[in-house]
This record gives C-alpha cells, sequence and structure tokens, in this order.
C-alpha cells in the first residue's frame, strides 16, 4: 500500500469518529497548548527583566576610589573631575557624571527636612533614566558657574511644600540658598525600602565649593550604549585611570569599577532555568496526551478487528495495517499539536494581557511542540499499531 | 481444461480449546483442475469452512501440505500469503464482509490499493467489476444502503477485481433469498465459462447443481464425490473413506 493511500483511509478513519478523535486529541492539545503559552510567557518575562534590570543600570558602571572589598582605605586615591573628564573622552563611554553625596537639612520657610544631597552632573539623568517632571535638570552652565541650584526628588517636595510647585522658590541647604529649578518623577521605593525620592540634586561643582570645600568625588558613574560594552568599558576605564594614576606593572588598582554585569547574568540563568522547569512540567501533560492517543488506538483496533481482517482477506501485509493505524495514531497526535498550537498562542496571549507580561512566541518553541507532537504520535502509536498487524486473518475474520 | 491448480495431500486440521481436541479436519486430499466448478456439501461442523480458509490462504492446516500452482502454500510466510490472496484468490463470504461506511466502489477498490495499482486505474476497475455484477450506478452506495444480494455481488465484485484465476465461496447465498441466490450463482457461472476457477460451499442441492463436482464432507473428511459432464445430467461416483 502506498503512503497516500494509508493516508486517505486513516484520515477517513478519524473524520468518521471526530467527537471520539477530538477528545482523543484533548490530551495533546492542552499539553502543546501550555508548553507553547507557558513557554512564551516565561520568555516574555525574561525580555521585562532584561528590559528593567538594563533601565536600572544594565548599561552604567561605577567609579569608587579605593581597593575592592578593602574596608580601611589608607592609600586610597580620591577621584578628580579631572578622571571624569578622562573618562569621558573614551569612545565606547556615552555619558559620565561624578558623584558626591552627603546628608543635609533643606530648609524652606519654617520648615525642614533632612535628607540625601547630590553633587552631580547633567549626564546623572541619562545614566539613571530619571527624568524630571516638573522644571528642568540642571545644565552644564550650572555646573560650570557652580550655580546654586536645585532639583528635588518628590517626597523632599512633600515634605517641605506639601502640594505646593516649588519650581522657582528659594531653599536653604546646609547654609546657602539654592533656587529650586525642578522635581524629578517618582521613582517609589527600593526593594530594600530605601525611598528613592528622598533626595536633593546640584550640580558637584557647588557641593564642591559650599558643602564639601574640596575637589575631591566620591564615585563617578558612566553609561555605554548597550549591556554589551560594559566588558570592553571597563578595561578601558581601567587603563585610562591606572595611567593617570601612575601605577606600575605590579601595583593593585587603587580604585574600583563595578557593574550588574554578573548580577544580570545570574538572574538569566535564573530565569532560564524556569522556563526549562515550565516546559517540562508542561510537557508532562503531553505525554500524558499521548497515553491517552494509546488507549484510544487499542480501543480502535480492538473495534476493528473485524475491518483488519476483511482487509487481510484481501491481501494487506502487516506492514500495510501497522502503516495505517500509525498514520492514525500521528494524524490524531499532529491534529492535536496545531490546535494546541493555536490555543497556546492564543492562551499566552490571554495570559500576557492579564499578567500586563510581554509574551514572546518564539519559532523554535512552535517547531518543537510540532515535533514533539509527532513523535508522541509515533510512540505511542506504535505498540498498537504493531498489535493490529499482528492479528491472524482468519482470527480477525472471525472475531464478533 | 487445464492441469491441477489446487492440490491437497491428507490435510489435518485441529483446534484445541484447553484440554479437549477438535479434528475439523482429518486427511483431506483433493485436486481441483484448472477452470473446474466445484461445490462443496455436507452437514454442519463437518469441516467445509475449515479446508475453504486453508484453501484460501486465510489459514494453515496443522499438518499435510497444499499446493497451489505447484507452490507449496504450508510453507509460505505470511507476507506471501498476503500477496496470494490478493492476486491469485477472489473471496466471498456468507456474510459479505465489506467495511462498512465506505462505498460500493471503495470496497471494490480496497484489493487494489494492497497491490499499489494507481488510483485512476483503480477506480476505472471498480467502476467495470460492478458493472460485471450489474451494480452499475451504485458506486457511491454505502453497504447499508444495499439490499443483501446486492452487497453480495459488491463482494463478488471485490473478489474478482485483481482478476484472481480462483474464486472461492462459502456458502455465498446463505442470507439470501431463492430469487437472489439465482442472480448470484448466474454470475458465478459465467466467471466459470470465463475460465475461473471456483469453489462453492453450500448447503442446498439446487445450488451445488451449478458445479460439474460435488465434493461431500462429513466429520472432516470427504466422503462422497459426484460429477457430472456438463450440467443437469451425470453419473455419480461415490469415493470410499
Ligand atoms: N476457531 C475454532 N476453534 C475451535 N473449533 C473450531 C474453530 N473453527 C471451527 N471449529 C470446529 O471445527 C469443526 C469444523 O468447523 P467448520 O466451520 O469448518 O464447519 P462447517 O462445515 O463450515 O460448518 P457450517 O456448515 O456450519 O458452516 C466444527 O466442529 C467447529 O466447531
Ligand atoms: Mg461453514
Amino acid at each position: 500500500m502506498n503512503f497516500l493511500a494509508a493516508l486517505r483511509v486513516s484520515s477517513r478513519a478519524i473524520r468518521s469518529n471526530k467527537v471520539r478523535s477530538i477528545l482523543t486529541t484533548l490530551g495533546i492539545i492542552i499539553g502543546v497548548a501550555a508548553v507553547i503559552s507557558l513557554v512564551s510567557l516565561t520568555q516574555g518575562a525574561n525580555r521585562m527583566i532584561e528590559e528593567q534590570l538594563t533601565s536600572l543600570g544594565g548599561k552604567s558602571l561605577f567609579i569608587s576610589p579605593g581597593k575592592r572589598g578593602v574596608g580601611v582605605q589608607e592609600n586610597a586615591i580620591s577621584l578628580t573631575a579631572d578622571d571624569a573628564d578622562a573618562i569621558r573622552e573614551l569612545d565606547i563611554v556615552q555619558y559620565v557624571s561624578p558623584m558626591i553625596d552627603a546628608p543635609e537639612q533643606v530648609v524652606w520657610g519654617n520648615r525642614n527636612w533632612f535628607t540625601v544631597v547630590v553633587g552631580t552632573s547633567p549626564d546623572f539623568v541619562f545614566i539613571n533614566d530619571w527624568y524630571p517632571d516638573a522644571g528642568v535638570f540642571f545644565n552644564n552652565k550650572d555646573v560650570e558657574k557652580n550655580e546654586n541650584v536645585c532639583v528635588l526628588g518628590r517626597s523632599v517636595v512633600s515634605n517641605l511644600f506639601g502640594y505646593r510647585d516649588p519650581v522657582g522658590l528659594t531653599v536653604r541647604i546646609g547654609k546657602d540658598s539654592f533656587r529650586v529649578i525642578g522635581v524629578m518623577s517618582s521613582l517609589g521605593q527600593t526593594s530594600g525600602g530605601r525611598d528613592q525620592d528622598d533626595v536633593a540634586l546640584i550640580p558637584y561643582t557647588t557641593f564642591q565649593k559650599r558643602i564639601l570645600g574640596t575637589d575631591a568625588l566620591e564615585s563617578i558613574s558612566a553609561a555605554v550604549s548597550s549591556p554589551d560594552d560594559i566588558p570592553a568599558a571597563e578595561s578601558r576605564i581601567r587603563l585610562v585611570l591606572r595611567e593617570k594614576n601612575k601605577l606600575g606593572k605590579n601595583e593593585d588598582d587603587n580604585f574600583y569599577i563595578k557593574s550588574q554585569m554578573g548580577v544580570i547574568d545570574r538572574i538569566f540563568a535564573i530565569s532560564n532555568i524556569m522556563t526549562v522547569l515550565l516546559g517540562s512540567i508542561a510537557s508532562i501533560s503531553l505525554v500524558v496526551g499521548g497515553i491517552g492517543i494509546m488507549n484510544i488506538m487499542l480501543v480502535s483496533v480492538g473495534e476493528r478487528t473485524r475491518e483488519i481482517g476483511i482487509r487481510m482477506a484481501v491481501g494487506a501485509k502487516g506492514k500495510d495495517i501497522m502503516m495505517q493505524f500509525l498514520i492514525e495514531a500521528v494524524l490524531l497526535s499532529l491534529t492535536g499539536g496545531v490546535i494546541g498550537i493555536a490555543a497556546g498562542v492564543l492562551g499566552s496571549k490571554i495570559g500576557s494581557s492579564f499578567t500586563g507580561w510581554k509574551s514572546v512566541i518564539s519559532p523554535e518553541s512552535i517547531l518543537v511542540s510540532f515535533c514533539f507532537a509527532a513523535l508522541i504520535g509515533i510512540f505511542f502509536g506504535i505498540y498498537p499499531a504493531r498489535k493490529a498487524s499482528k492479528l491472524d486473518p482468519i482470527e480477525a475474520l472471525r472475531y464478533e | 481444461m487445464g492441469g491441477n491448480v489446487i492440490v491437497t495431500k491428507d490435510l489435518h486440521k485441529v483446534y484445541k480449546l484447553g484440554d479437549t481436541e477438535v479434528h475439523a479436519l482429518r486427511g483431506v486430499s483433493i485436486d481441483i483442475k484448472e477452470g473446474e466448478f466445484v461445490s462443496i456439501m455436507g452437514s454442519s461442523g463437518s469441516g467445509k469452512s475449515t479446508f475453504m480458509n486453508i484453501i484460501g490462504c486465510l489459514d494453515k492446516p496443522t499438518s499435510g501440505n497444499y499446493y497451489l500452482d505447484g507452490s507449496k502454500v504450508s510453507e509460505m510466510e505470511k507476507d506471501e500469503l498476503a500477496d496470494i490472496r490478493n492476486r491469485k484468490i477472489g473471496f466471498v463470504f456468507q456474510s459479505f464482509n465489506l467495511l462498512a461506511r465506505t462505498t460500493a466502489a471503495e470496497n471494490v477498490e480496497l484489493p487494489m490499493i494492497y497491490n499499489n495499482t494507481p488510483s485512476r486505474t483503480r477506480a476505472e476497475r471498480a467502476f467495470e467489476a460492478l458493472s460485471r455484477v450489474g451494480l452499475r450506478g451504485r458506486e457511491k452506495h454505502f453497504p447499508s444502503q444495499l439490499s443483501g444480494g446486492q452487497q453480495q455481488r459488491v463482494a463478488i465484485a471485490r473478489a474478482i477485481v485483481n482478476d484472481p484465476s480462483i474464486i472461492l465461496a462459502d456458502e455465498p447465498t446463505g442470507n439470501l433469498d431463492t430469487a437472489m441466490s439465482g442472480e448470484i450463482m448466474e454470475i458465478f457461472r459465467s466467471l466459470n465459462e470465463q475460465g475461473k476457477t471456483i469453489i462453492i460451499i453450500t448447503h442446498e442441492h439446487d445450488i451445488a447443481e451449478n458445479a460439474e463436482r460435488i465434493v461431500i464432507f462429513k466429520d472432516g473428511s470427504i466422503i462422497e464425490e459426484k460429477s457430472k459432464n456438463g450440467r443437469g445430467a451425470g453419473a455419480a461416483r461415490t469415493v470410499p473413506t
């Protein structure tokens, strides 16, 4: 018997028992749908984590003075604006901002609020992907001229001004008066419970002059355009700083560069494990679906013993019967696979609209589920098909 | 008339049912010539069907030899037997054995599916075979939409569609009334006139009378043979057992 004829015979058998065929494939449908939607949702979640990590510093580097892991830093250099400028010279580096901070009292009228005052540069907003939502951030001119301007965090504003718009008003920070030129958008708390909006930002030059009294920096933040550039940027910055500090070959760095790379890699490793885990749990239902197919095929072989006898009586060989039932099983599981893929795509769309996660449906996961469904059809179809092919013609004909 | 197409030598068939053994055949030897029309008679349980199934390569004897066209069937593999059933033998059953939910034409096409006849040729030959048994216009009917006689004619069409040289029929008219039986026997007669070897099992004498040779079974053995020269008249010959 040729394949096409066998295909026609098998598909007719499936169609002649529609309800049963659909119920049989239900297991495969659910299994494939579960695999597709779970994998696409976890991959979507990965994509979101990736984006959030990137915005949370996946592209940034922090340079601090001192040796890595050394608590008291005796021969620590202090970073300077010069260092920041040298780093800015590097092509790979997109943004650089010097950083200094100190706790200070901010006073407006008769109200005061204790907050963290940060001295930085206009690049700060790009490095942190954090922008003012009222007024403006200070510009390079303000930095050059060490202007007494400040941009406040939301918490400082609400504690000092209530609902009043502070832009244009003047506050006192330490002993000096500062004009409020902007208010940062609200970031909320970190996962550690720190209020990120409890901050006042001023030009670092002003900070050095008015608050610190020296031209030292506490640290330098820098950002590159893509997380992939981090390792290269790290080594370039290192070279520049070593040269500027005139470190000999055998001397250790007296500064250190920190990035989120390691953390990000680890988080991805974990979420990949989650994808595999969820995918394999869902595959168990595929196997269960396969057993369902085997069960129905066995019943079907029993019911159609006489048909098998008739076919053998007119010349069907064992392998013809085997092919007929195997194709039937594969056809069932593939039908289930196709419906399951459609259901899975739909399910992941629905799931993502409920959870707000992205769903990433990769062609690979569709291809893999399709092939897996076919394999299940073959694997669980072989036993019933073999059983059918081994029947004795006369006994099959006599079967009632 | 040609040589012997069917030769059996001392066929035995024993069914084991637990501890008891049923001897369905106890040494059946017969020669059937090409183009012969043979009727097999005998009481119920005498082993007629058992014998026919062995001749038709559906079953194997417990012992003894069966030669078909000179080759030893009793030593053949399953697949070779399937091939013989497909090409050399057309089998007609008392209960028709048509596939339900499958049209008359598709039932007739069935044997051709298993020898890779191209689908166009299959359709043509099924149409021809159905015409030959007088069922033109019924090609698209399902067995349930046909009378018993018509179903049996579909079964005959299926048996002849691969143009086998031997047609075996186990009580082909057993489920049919007299008028229908007559029509069916007419078909067998004309097939025999075209040179096909025909063996029919029947309980009815007037059906058996269609054949030129009547073989009578009893308790698993052939106890009597009658042959006629031409139809109607003829001398009976008793074979001692
Ligand atoms: N599969 C079987 N298992 C056990 N015994 C069987 C089997 N088939 C047939 N027999 C026995 O073998 C004997 C011959 O049966 P067979 O069917 O050949 O008779 P028959 O001559 O065709 O009878 P009938 O005219 O009723 O069709 C009977 O005694 C029957 O009970
Ligand atoms: Mg019988």
